[in-house]
């Protein structure tokens, strides 16, 4: 830069440095609204067009007012977010503690890691939605059956990469450990953690996105506790289908949030070694 | 330099029982095909004190051969006594630069030496350590470059405090395989000459891998040079008994550098020169 940047905000030059990066996606997500609300309208399909989220009195209320509360079951969407992101804390705390433990232990011990590496591979195959009835059976009530979903479901992105993570500290580091001799605790600290971060992270960075499915999953089979799964289930219990897509429409804006935290902490914790 | 100094340096009577005795020193690593032989009948004495280098083709087993002494590889046959004792495992008596620097990246240049201090002397107070670091650093020139990560350092520097790290701790074996393989010309005249001097102070014994003739000839009391693998020994140890400190330009004008290094390439490419069917 020769001149010095002015205070004020250039509108011209901004505008030609972004043009790249906001005009095809505008286009992008444009043109399948517009797809979409012409299908809905033509009657193409049954599915109410994203208009409705405004010209259905009842959807534009819940849209403009995410914060009442009558009482039970009867809240706006952030009250029910809020229950549903708790539970997701929970379930993807326990999975965060247990994946990474588990994960240490399996990738430093080889014997560790033939005896239960099938099991792992196994049950991460098994769908959030395959959980419910075992953890409704295994808990009998909704709340922690719920928080065992999540677990389940988000702990093997976690626990994977971990192992992996610590099988691959390059043999130079554990060479150097070896010849100074140094204690278990310091190695721990000092060399497997840092080195195997990157991985812990990739693993935080994928489960969060299952956490938050498995959530929604085992609220809509679990209905009468509050969260955004619970709407979901109730507006389809009463046919209100344009509720139905905006609960959809809020559920990936969520968690793409989620997504895009997980991806700035990994970025932090990359760039801040 | 005196010369009461270099007398119990080379002289091995002098000195009395060697600081590290090879003795009849076999290696095979087992693969799928049976056991491959690497090294056969080494035999060899090293001195307290002693720098010497190892010369051969690449794949002859150089490296192995010091991992013997570090302890990463247990002979399959004969033993590697340390004064009299047998090596059992890696030690910090035995430190080794290692040939990709092995510095953590996470770390800076100061963390890097510190925590080979703290691993080795956690007794010593936070004060005597830091003054160690310091101390060592600067023996290298970095003082400048004490807090930069090793990720911003250049592969010079790097190499500069993989040796820091390595001397920090005040090894009796320094193990150094290929260091300046991987540097410029200018660098590695300058590391060369910095660890010379750096050995001349602490007088650590040095065992040192390299693919150039006159880099040994430079630095080494001995150049051992081995025959080709598989199943290779020790052909042939010149002695370099060019005076200390050595100066680059006096001793090249010396006549017995040229007689030592033409044996050293004769050795290298005619009597034991690169057969190309490694392979087999
Ligand atoms: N872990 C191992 N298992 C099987 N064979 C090995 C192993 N490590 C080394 N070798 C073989 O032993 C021989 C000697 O290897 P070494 O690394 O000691 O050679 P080197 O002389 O250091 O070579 P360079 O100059 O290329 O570093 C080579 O043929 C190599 O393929
Ligand atoms: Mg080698």
């Amino acid at each position: 830069m020769t001149t010095a940047p002015s205070s004020g905000f250039n509108l011209a030059q901004w505008w030609k440095r972004s043009r790249k990066t906001i005009l095809p996606p505008l286009f992008g997500i444009g043109g399948f609204l517009l797809f979409w609300q012409l299908s809905a309208s033509l009657g193409l399909t049954k599915l109410s067009g994203p208009l409705s989220l405004w010209t259905e009195e009842r959807t534009r209320d819940l849209l403009l007012y995410p914060f009442f509360d009558r009482g039970g079951l009867d809240k706006g969407l952030f009250w029910h977010t809020l229950s549903s992101l708790s539970r997701v804390a929970l379930g993807y705390t326990l999975a965060a503690v247990v994946g990474i433990g588990v994960g240490i232990a399996v990738g430093l011990n080889q014997a560790l890691n033939r005896a239960f590496d099938p099991l792992f591979q196994f049950l991460r195959m098994v769908a959030p939605l395959a959980w419910v009835p075992i953890a409704l059976v295994m808990f009998q009530q909704n709340q922690p059956a719920a928080i065992f979903v999540i677990f389940i479901t988000s702990i093997w992105p976690i626990l994977i990469n971990t192992a992996e993570g610590v099988r691959q500290i390059p043999q130079d580091y554990r060479n150097v450990a070896l010849v100074l001799q140094m204690s278990k605790k310091r190695f721990f600290t000092k060399i497997l953690i840092p080195s195997a971060l990157p991985y812990i992270f990739t693993g935080l960075r994928i489960s969060i996105g299952l956490a938050w499915l498995a959530i929604i999953a085992a609220e809509i089979v679990m209905p009468g506790t509050p969260g955004i799964g619970f709407f979901i289930w109730d507006a389809n219990q009463n046919g209100y289908v344009s509720d139905i897509v905006l609960g959809v429409i809020w559920i990936g804006a969520i968690g793409l949030i989620l997504d895009r935290l997980m991806a700035w902490l990994q970025t932090r914790i990359a760039t801040g070694r | 330099m005196t010369s009461t100094l270099r007398s119990d340096r080379s002289s091995p009577a002098a000195a009395g029982a060697p600081l590290l005795r090879f003795e009849q020193l076999g290696m095979a690593y087992p693969t799928p095909k049976g056991p491959y032989p690497v090294l056969e009948n080494v035999n060899l004495e090293v001195q307290a004190g002693e720098f010497v280098c190892l010369i051969g083709h690449s794949g002859c087993g150089k490296s192995t051969l010091l991992n013997t002494v570090s302890g990463f590889a247990k002979p399959t046959s004969g033993r590697v006594l340390l004064k009299g004792q047998p090596i059992q495992r890696p030690g910090p008596d035995r430190m080794v630069v290692f040939q990709g620097y092995a510095l953590l990246p996470w770390l800076s240049a100061y963390d890097n030496v510190h925590l080979a201090i703290d691993s080795v002397k956690p007794q010593l107070a936070e004060r005597e350590k830091r003054e160690i670091v310091m101390e060592h650093l600067e023996l290298v020139g970095l003082t400048q470059a004490a807090e930069k990560l090793i990720t911003q350092l250049s592969g010079g520097m790097k190499q500069r405090v993989a040796i820091a790290r390595a001397l920090a701790i005040r090894p009796e074996v320094l193990i150094l395989d290929e260091p300046f393989g991987a540097l410029d010309a200018i660098t590695k005249e300058e590391l060369q000459e910095e660890l010379l001097k750096i050995w001349n102070t602490q007088k650590c014994t040095v065992l040192m891998i390299t693919h150039d003739i006159d880099e040994a000839l430079f630095l080494a009391d001995r150049l051992v040079m081995m025959t080709n693998g598989p199943s290779a020994a020790i052909g042939e140890v010149l002695t370099i008994d060019f005076p200390r400190p050595r100066n680059r330009e006096d001793i090249m004008e010396d006549p017995r550098y040229y007689e030592l290094r033409n044996s050293a390439l004769d050795f290298l490419y005619n009597r034991f020169a690169h057969d190309h069917d490694e392979a087999g």
